[in-house]
């Protein structure tokens, strides 16, 4: 229990900024995705860069990690057709309801009920993948 | 005092958000040498919940080894909650000029009232069914392209992985459709 204390706290960290900076609202999607508002592409970009000079600046240190373990930068695997077809679905459903998983999980703490039935139809849908995953092209 | 007060009530710009949802990569990997990713959780949330009699292989591995990863989203609804009920933002969400004019002919009242809109997301019957199925395609998806905006969009280019620019470029395509087509469709 103890050692998952870090993980809940930055969880936490991670849900109030979601809020915060209403990347948890259907509005500011909305907005993105008709170019109404740089605020959504600011928040990408100077995560994307904040988190590139940091894994950058990790590996020229070839730190570990606080648990003593040899810090690998993942790799995810190869592949073009998952990543694409995979990517459409999810943006498809995410354009509809202006919520990607991270805030899904935020406004269920809010106590929102329609989150909720997101949430439910997100674990049916990763369930369907799972059984039906050899019938579509990777 | 009044004025962090203030600050935890306000909603916070991209140039402060931004880079503190980018220092997730980091600190994940600095606290447990573990990738930052959210939607991963359903497919343990799946493990974990499949009765004996279902063999779907998918699901059958040791979910125990990721519970770090479901603590993590506990704690974003914990966050949530934190910033959206107790230290909510008074004020409606500050729309440009162009998004609610655009809103206003879709047919909403008073948008940007909440973070969500009630015609959306009020718990009737019609507005559970569509967002269950958007949360189908959301689920389905990102399970497919192995990981959603936090894994890929974040995690994957800040890790300069070409397999997330595919799919960065699959969410966005999938997003503009269905917010320029499938959404004002729905609103009529």
């Amino acid at each position: 229990m103890r050692r998952y204390i870090p993980y809940l706290l930055a969880g936490m960290a991670f849900g109030f900024i979601l809020v915060k900076s209403e990347a948890a609202s259907w509005y500011r999607i909305q907005e993105m995705f008709h170019f109404q508002n740089f605020h959504m592409f600011g928040i990408m970009f100077s995560a994307i860069v904040t988190g590139l000079t940091s894994v950058q600046l990790i590996k020229y240190l070839g730190r570990r990690s606080l648990d003593g373990q040899a810090i690998e930068i993942p790799v995810k695997p190869p592949g073009r057709k998952s990543y694409i077809y995979g990517g459409l679905i999810f943006g498809l459903g995410w354009g509809l309801i202006g919520l990607c998983p991270g805030p899904v999980f935020a406004l269920v703490g809010t106590g929102s009920i329609g989150a909720l039935a997101v949430l439910a139809g997100a674990l049916h849908g990763t369930w369907l993948y799972g059984a039906l995953k050899e019938k579509f092209p990777h | 005092m009044d004025t962090l007060i203030n600050w935890l009530h306000e909603p916070w710009p991209w140039y402060v958000a931004g880079p503190m949802i980018g220092l997730m990569v980091p600190l994940m990997l600095v606290i447990g040498n573990r990738s930052f990713g959210i939607s991963n959780n359903l497919r343990h949330l799946c493990a974990i919940t499949q009765p004996r009699h279902v063999d779907v292989v998918f699901f059958k591995y040791n979910w125990k080894e990721h519970i770090w990863s479901l603590y993590f989203v506990i704690g974003t609804g914990l966050g949530g909650f934190l910033a959206g009920v107790a230290f909510a933002n008074p004020n409606p969400v500050a729309l440009t000029p162009g998004a609610l004019a655009m809103l206003l002919s879709w047919g909403f009242t008073a948008p940007g009232g909440a973070l969500i809109p009630p015609e959306l997301f009020a718990p009737t019957v019609r507005n559970l069914t569509f967002l269950f199925t958007a949360g189908v395609l959301v689920g389905f998806g990102t399970r497919y392209a192995g990981g959603c905006t936090s894994g890929h969009a974040i995690t994957g280019l800040s890790t300069l992985q070409l397999v997330s620019v595919y799919a960065v470029l699959g969410i966005f395509a999938g997003g503009l459709l269905s917010s320029w087509l499938l959404v004002p469709l729905l609103l009529q």
